[in-house]
């Protein structure tokens, strides 16, 4: 499913939060939203997921320019916002439609995907922070969504079950395709993740330089093909260089 | 995958009970233990309070000793009279209970979805909240007459205000966030309120329940008191009135039991709907 931004804006209390975006994603792309915070990463987001509709421009889902949710599109934020009085499984087909033995049986399929076949009875306070936000990313996931937008999902965890969580989400993509957007502040984890990685700058956010990474996955973290995308981003973003 | 059980061969399952019955035994030695630190010094203090009045240090006309205490229960518990008046105390707390809630939950639930509804509302109930709830007693009286009305009409009016307030609050509170989840697959307002709002509201309207119920039995008290041909409160009545203090003493010991025992009824309710909470974990 493609996905396109024509002239997006966004004003809060007469505030411009993002100004004039335009891009476009095509089917099965991971396109990374990157940019130091306040410059309007997570609104964008918010405009694309249909939660919030009160931009300006137009956000085209496979041409469809309607701004309402729309149920072919899943979301993972940046905490797990697992509900608290449901199990785990109870959890992941929390969004599911149909009838109850199948909604069961795919929602394990997805919990074995993400390595938590054996937790489903359990509830939410009894998961560490890596356990709920893959339960998470089960439950978004459950719904084979064509548009899966993702808000920092991994910035609340420890370096390591980071990396665990982006190779999952990885191994996911290339199972079901989704066409991702993330958004992140972590060039290592857009560098990566991302085919192409969009630069957001200043306040109010705009356009500012658009990457693509067209190494092959799985990608060496180490790699200095990496370290020279780091290095162009970080030049990019002027963090290289103290001014002021 | 409820009836794995019985799919279970009898050994893992016989296996499972005795597992369960051992740690359901672990848990009562536990509570016991705890029962008995807590009893030690109630059981000292009525000891000491058994022999003064034996011997003579407090006067009996003032302070009985607790076998006579224990005696006019058992006196009243033959004649029949106890029930009667238990009955019909909890009858009233309990009607009054029902009441008082339910016109919560109708206010409380308006209040909380609607903004509108809390601006037209909340500020009257707020200033009906600051009124001492027993200033009403004498206007019901005159309104509903000494008889059943009036008296459930104050109950319901005491256990009105904590569920309604603990209602609102419980709903106004309820996480954003875990709205805009419910909102990202689709859920009209309907079901967003039925899979997502009450569920999340759930322990603050319970808290409500539980000091609603406590104040239903404070407010039967002040009821009775008022005017009563039976019940608990008119037990105190005619303890004061035929000098017997013994007869005060048993009718305050006894809304002690009750209030307790309704309490923990209410408790366990709680502990059941809301084993998901955090606080919960057993220790």
């Amino acid at each position: 499913m493609s996905l396109e931004l024509r002239n997006v804006s966004r004003l809060f209390d007469g505030k411009q939060a993002v100004n004039n975006i335009s891009f476009f994603a095509e089917h099965g792309e991971i396109i990374g939203l990157l940019g130091t915070s306040g410059c309007g990463k997570s609104t964008l987001l918010r405009a694309i997921s249909g939660l919030d509709s009160d931009y300006d421009g137009d956000i085209a889902i496979n041409g469809n320019t309607e701004k309402e949710i729309q149920d072919t599109t899943g979301f993972i934020f940046q905490e797990p916002r697992l509900f608290p009085w449901l199990t785990v499984l109870d959890n992941v087909t929390f969004g599911l439609k149909g009838d109850k033995k199948g909604k069961i049986v795919r929602a394990k399929e997805y919990l074995k995907n993400v390595g938590l076949e054996e937790s489903g009875e359990l509830y939410p306070r009894q998961l560490s922070g890596g356990m709920a936000q893959r339960v998470a990313i089960a439950r978004a996931l459950v719904t084979s969504p064509e548009i899966l937008l993702l808000d920092e999902p991994f910035s609340a965890l420890d370096a390591f079950t980071k990396m665990q969580l982006q190779d999952l989400l990885l191994d996911i993509w290339k199972a079901y395709k989704s066409t991702i957007v993330l958004v992140t502040h972590d060039i290592d984890e857009a560098t990566y993740l991302c085919d192409r990685i969009i630069i957001l700058r200043g306040q109010p956010g705009e356009l500012h330089k658009e990457i693509r990474i067209k190494d092959p996955r799985p990608r060496d973290r180490a790699s200095k093909q990496l370290a020279t995308y780091k290095a162009e981003i970080l030049e990019s973003l002027d963090l290289n260089v103290k001014t002021s | 995958m409820k009836h794995k059980g019985e799919l279970a061969s009898p050994v893992a399952v016989t296996n499972r009970i005795n597992k369960k019955k051992g740690e359901r035994t672990k848990r009562d030695f536990r509570g016991g233990e705890a029962v008995a630190l807590g009893s030690i010094i109630p059981i000292t203090l009525v000891i000491v309070w058994e022999i003064f009045s034996r011997i003579g240090v407090f006067p009996a006309y003032q302070l009985p000793a607790p076998s006579a205490i224990v005696e006019t229960i058992r006196e009243m518990a033959q004649d029949g009279s106890l029930w009667n008046h238990i009955g019909i105390t909890t009858f009233r707390v309990l009607v009054g209970f029902v009441l008082g809630t339910i016109a919560a939950v109708i206010l409380g639930s308006f209040v909380g979805f609607y903004k509108k509804a809390e601006q037209l509302f909340d500020p009257m109930i707020q200033a009906f909240r600051s009124i001492p709830s027993l200033a009403w007693v004498p206007l019901f009286i005159l309104w509903m007459g000494i008889g059943e009305p009036s008296k459930i009409t104050m109950i319901a009016v005491g256990v009105f205000f904590p569920v309604y307030l603990n209602i609102v609050s419980g709903i106004t509170g309820v996480d954003r966030k875990l709205i805009e989840v419910g909102k990202m697959y689709g859920l009209n307002t309907f079901q967003l309120i039925k899979r997502v709002i009450l569920p999340a509201a759930l322990p603050s309207f319970l808290v409500g329940l539980r000091s609603g119920l406590g104040l239903g039995w404070m407010f039967v008290v002040a009821a009775e008191l008022m005017g009563a041909s039976k019940g608990l409160g008119y037990l105190l009545v005619l303890g004061q009135n035929t000098l017997s203090p013994e007869t005060i003493i048993a009718s305050i010991i006894l809304f002690a039991i009750i209030g307790k025992l309704s309490d923990w009824i209410l408790k366990l309710v709680e502990k059941r709907a809301l084993s998901w909470q955090d606080s919960f974990v057993p220790r």
